[in-house]
């Protein structure tokens, strides 16, 4: 199963780029675990410094910024 | 709008803002130790955030990812220029780089930060600032 990680600690645009996950998720139809980091400790130990970040099956794929569902559910197909 | 709790999250968060990175090559020498100074007190005033050239360097994705979508300020000690020669090596562009030799102040081995010399680097960055788009 996909590991979907989103990285923020709680503000809006992390709530946002959670929001689109789940969104791109479901229409994709794709099995996924959605997982959301919000620990700074953890999220500053990943070599993130800007957030919100998004991770795929470990490897970052959108750092400092939220993607729209349409972009998101393009780098689930990958 | 926000609430509060997600006033009080975005405190101490690393939520992205701005569109300006300050990458300072930190370097064991004077100019070195005033790039970093510099870049520190810009932050300071609200000009942008210092950014992890050694982040870029050992090319990570998480630090190379939102780099790409920024404007970037590389601030060099002398011309060597390591801070900008990181970038190229990522394939990142600079907006702006600075070095500090350039200013008139000599390079020497004293990890120590002149206080006005650290000004003219950030009166440089500022102005360097001003003309680009």
């Amino acid at each position: 199963m996909m590991k979907i990680e989103v990285l923020g600690t709680g503000c809006a645009k992390c709530k946002s780029l959670a929001k689109n996950v789940e969104k791109a998720v479901a229409e994709a139809g794709v099995e996924a675990e959605i997982v959301k980091v919000e620990s700074l400790q953890e999220i500053m130990n990943r070599g993130v410094m800007m957030t919100p970040a998004l991770f795929i099956d470990g490897e970052a794929v959108a750092v400092g910024r939220a993607p729209s569902v349409a972009e998101i559910k393009g780098m689930l197909k990958r | 709008m926000l609430g509060k709790e997600d006033e009080k999250k975005e405190e101490g968060c690393l939520c992205a803002t701005g569109d300006l990175l300050f990458l300072a090559c930190a370097g064991g020498s004077n100019v070195g130790q005033i790039s970093n100074q510099a870049a520190v007190e810009l932050v300071r005033e609200g000009r942008g955030r210092l950014f992890c050239l050694a982040g870029i360097s050992a090319h990570l994705e998480t630090m190379i990812l939102p780099a790409k979508e920024r404007n970037l300020v590389t601030i060099d000690g002398c011309p060597v220029q390591c801070a900008k020669k990181i970038l190229d090596h990522a394939g990142l562009e600079s907006a702006l780089s600075v070095v500090v030799t350039d200013l008139g102040i000599e390079k020497s081995p004293s990890l120590e930060v002149d206080a006005s010399d650290c000004a003219k680097v950030v009166k440089k960055i500022k102005e360097g600032l001003r003309v680009q788009p």
